[in-house]
């Protein structure tokens, strides 16, 4: 068999990355880039985004465009070390994480952006592309522009990632008559809990369906997929996520120039409610009534940073807890080289690679026993994200026991290298073959 | 001649209940869970195996012997949960067929840490046997048979013990067999009985593995490999936890009734016969000394210490309780020297193993945490508490003779934030 042609609708690429979804896709791409198979990756992009200005990415403007300009390949460092991914790009102002409030809320902000910096702009502006359409048309603008930019061009199978490709993924697949995977990084009800969009779900169910096969990011998600969405378990596969190694390990806390002799417990990921933020600090005030040295530290953004900040204040615990707003790139590894702990107490967590990232930094991590990523750790303290006493008792004895904190650390920075993408972009490969396999007899 | 020693290891620990650091109450035992298990276990093999040996010692007169080692914290579970097990171990010893050995009350690594404390248990522990069952042991055997050269000239100098039992491993004794009685190095009077463990381990482990080509295990087939040691050893020395029947096990693989045949397809050779350890030691003088200068178990492939002193949680958690020796003993309150010594039952710190945890394998079977991090954090907290308890009469003596007042002031609320506390305490 010839070498497999992927055309994977994905998001982000470093670096700006706002999210798992982003480092997941990174990952797996690279990963199946070294075992040869052929990728063209297609994301989104948002033409008034601030960051267009300052990143030397040649990008075609519109997926109309003509197929070998738009063929060509990013151009960054990093990203010119993959030699079988083709990128292209969509003008969309879809991104990862957004709910049709966010979405809106950031069109409107472009569009003023628009009037200030460019007021005759709109000769750049030829293509269908609609700031004034909600977020349900827009996914499905992106999906009529991604077969279009398919082109006539041939590929073995369509990738989707997250409900948001899965309508492009559905037309790309039918058009052109090939095999559908839908990967699921995350479900409406890990985001919104109980109070699921209709819409969305409905998506994502459409999606599930019409696949050939839906890769899910653990058991954890591969349960939801099948009892909240109907799906056949025999069509879900569980692929697990893997982590990047930072390579070198030289870097000390002495060379970052912090002087610290209080604790740091670390909360890393959005403020949503998804991640938890609210256990987190009951934890903490907890924790506090036994133990005085130690700071809590929230890194990240989201919806409830002000609710989070509000309720610190309101147990009394305002001058323990930091907030350091969204932290990217050198940023994180500076506080993980801070951090004591790690603690992800989401409500429900499809994979969770920042615990991974942690490790991978030599801070311990405790995670909430409703998440993929409990699924391949070992050596990582475990909790119900509801149960904030034993959160609280396992930070004090993290804090209190060194024994503890060190046997995490030596065990889990070992564990942690045997998460590698590699594996991950393997085990799709098979499932290439075989949702290939199955499809072809079909015919 | 191939004397048969069958010696039964009886034991289950004492499970610690959920402990956070946030608790205060001195209780740190999880009697439901204990009881209920006790219970499970007397069920499925306390009781049934002891009324099969009974049957067969009567069937066979006083041709068939075996001995047990009964752990202390199983004795007092047993008395409070499953009396009748108690009485069915009463009518084996009247038969005056069965041997008990003596090993540390607490079934406890205190010979590594403690010499008082070792010497304190085995005498704990006789005294109970002797008690319970009307004889004296003149065995020993420690905890999970970790031995070395030092604990035999420990247990020689205590002048009650005639032999001494250890794992008959192959890094030890190189091409010789376990199949006859040797002598410690060092000792001029004790006799060390070894472990056969290939032929233990058949019935212990293998006996329901069916890819092992052995399988199915026949008494008679069993029978024809002790026999094979005629003419090449003296005994047979199959030493396995009790447990095995019934409960490792289960009854559905057919171990009771290999059992009920075996005795009958040993005797059936005529060279043949039962002995338990003393009368190994009555009838059998040493070929060798056998020289342990480092420590062996019975345990794992390793034959080491590494399942209960592997890592460093392992290590510290041993370390800082018995670092508390002095002070607990200080106290003289027999409830905190309790429960300090209920906290060195081995299977606390066997829990915290990481070596295999990723396999799942035995070491899970056996665990009620999930994780080996759960069970160092719920015995640190109980540590914790313990300790605090330490302090407090020291502190009551002091001052109840300069300000009475604020001493009772000071007691109460102690009392209070601590809970229990035994104001008689105190040196």
């Amino acid at each position: 068999m010839d070498r497999i042609k992927v055309f994977m609708l994905g998001w982000e690429f470093p670096p700006f990355i706002s999210g798992g979804l982003g480092t997941a896709c990174y990952g797996l791409t690279k990963a199946m880039d070294q075992l040869g198979i052929q990728v063209t990756f297609v994301l989104p992009r948002m033409v008034s985004s601030k960051f267009a200005t300052h990143v030397k990415l040649e990008f075609a403007t519109h997926a109309k465009l003509q197929a070998s300009e738009s063929q060509m390949p990013m151009s960054d460092l990093k990203l010119g070390e993959l030699k079988n991914v083709v990128f292209r790009t969509i003008n969309s102002p879809l991104q990862p994480y957004s709910t049709p409030d966010t979405y809106q809320q950031r069109i409107e902000e472009s569009l003023r952006q628009k009037h200030i910096s460019n007021s005759g702009a709109t000769s750049q502006y030829s293509g269908p592309l609609d700031y004034n359409s909600d977020m349900y048309t827009e996914v499905h603008r992106y999906a009529e522009a991604a077969v279009e930019l398919a082109g006539n061009e041939h590929y073995d199978i369509v990738h989707a990632h997250d409900w948001m490709t899965y309508p492009a993924g559905i037309a790309v697949s039918a058009i052109r008559e090939r095999p559908l995977i839908v990967h699921v990084h995350s479900t409406e009800f890990d985001r919104s809990g109980e109070h699921v969009n209709q819409m969305i779900y409905d998506i994502e169910r459409e999606g599930m369906e019409r696949a050939n096969k839906v890769i899910a990011v653990s058991h954890f998600t591969r349960n939801i997929i099948i009892s909240r969405y109907g799906i056949s378990g025999e069509k879900v596969e569980v692929v697990y996520n893997g982590v990047e190694r930072n390579g070198n390990d030289d870097w000390t806390l002495a060379k970052t120039g912090i002087e610290k002799d209080e604790k740091i417990v670390l909360f890393l990921g959005r403020i949503t409610m998804q991640k938890g933020p609210e256990y987190f600090l009951h934890a903490a005030k907890k924790v506090l009534e036994v133990v005085d040295n130690v700071k809590f530290v929230m890194a990240g953004s989201g919806d409830l940073i002000h609710r989070a900040v509000e309720m610190a204040a309101e147990l009394g615990i305002g001058h323990k807890v930091l907030f350091t707003g969204f932290l990217r790139g050198e940023e994180v590894r500076r506080i993980y080289k801070m951090a004591d702990l790690y603690v992800m107490p989401s409500v429900s967590e499809p994979f969770g690679i920042a615990p991974l990232e942690a490790l991978d930094n030599d801070v311990p991590v405790i995670i909430s026993k409703q998440s993929g990523v409990s699924e391949v750790l070992m050596h990582a303290l475990k909790v119900d994200f509801w149960d904030v006493n034993e959160i609280a008792n396992k930070i004090v004895a993290v804090l209190k026991y060194p024994p503890l904190e060190m046997t995490l650390r030596n065990h889990g920075n070992f564990e942690v290298r045997k998460l590698r993408w590699k594996d991950s972009a393997q085990r799709c490969a098979q499932i290439y073959g075989e949702t290939l396999m199955q499809f072809d007899k079909c015919i | 001649m191939a004397s048969i020693c069958f010696y039964f290891q009886v034991h289950q620990p004492l499970r610690l209940r959920h402990y956070t650091v946030f608790d205060k109450n001195s209780h740190y035992f999880d009697d439901y869970k204990n009881s209920s298990i006790c219970r499970k276990v007397a069920n499925k093999c306390y009781l049934p195996a002891n009324r099969l040996l009974l049957d067969i010692i009567r069937q066979f007169g006083g041709r068939f012997r075996i001995a047990y080692s009964i752990t202390g914290v199983l004795l007092e579970q047993l008395d409070s949960f499953s009396p009748e097990v108690m009485s069915t171990f009463d009518a084996l010893a009247e038969t005056g067929c069965v041997e008990f050995l003596a090993e540390t009350y607490y079934h406890s690594l205190s010979s590594l840490y403690s010499r008082d404390e070792f010497v304190e248990q085995v005498n704990k522990h006789t005294e109970t046997i002797e008690y319970l069952f009307g004889q004296t042991p003149r065995v020993f055997r420690n905890t999970e048979l970790i031995y070395n050269n030092d604990l035999a000239v420990l247990v020689e100098s205590m002048g009650k013990f005639d032999a001494i039992l250890t794992e008959g491993a192959n890094h030890i004794l190189g091409f010789r067999s376990p199949n006859f009685v040797y002598r410690p190095q060092c000792c001029r009077k004790l006799k060390l009985l070894m472990k056969n463990y290939s032929l233990s381990d058949d019935i212990a482990f293998r006996f329901s593995n069916r890819s092992w080509p052995e399988w199915p295990l026949t008494a008679e087939k069993f029978a024809r490999w002790v026999s094979d040691v005629n003419g090449n050893g003296n005994v047979v020395n199959l030493f396995m936890d009790y447990e095995t029947f019934g409960e490792h096990q289960w009854e559905d693989t057919g171990i009771f009734d290999f059992m009920r045949h075996l005795p009958e397809q040993i005797l059936r050779h005529p060279d043949n016969d039962f002995k338990t350890p003393s009368e190994i030691v009555q009838a059998y003088e040493p070929v060798d000394t056998v020289d342990v200068p480092h420590l062996i178990s019975w345990a794992d492939t390793e034959r080491d210490l590494s399942a209960w002193l592997g890592n460093a949680m392992q290590s510290n958690a041993i370390h800082e309780l018995y670092r508390l020796e002095k002070k607990i003993k200080k106290t003289s309150d027999e409830k905190i020297i309790s429960d300090w010594r209920k906290l060195q039952v081995s299977d606390h710190f066997y829990y915290m193993c990481t070596k295999y945890f990723a396999d799942g394998d035995v070491h899970k079977y056996f665990n009620p945490y999930d994780s080996p991090y759960d069970s160092y954090i719920n015995f640190m907290n109980v540590l914790n508490n313990l300790q605090s308890r330490c302090a407090k009469p020291a502190l009551l003596n002091t001052k109840s003779i300069t300000n009475k007042a604020l001493t009772d002031k000071n007691y109460l609320t102690e009392q209070a934030i601590e809970g229990v506390c035994q104001p008689s305490g105190g040196s």
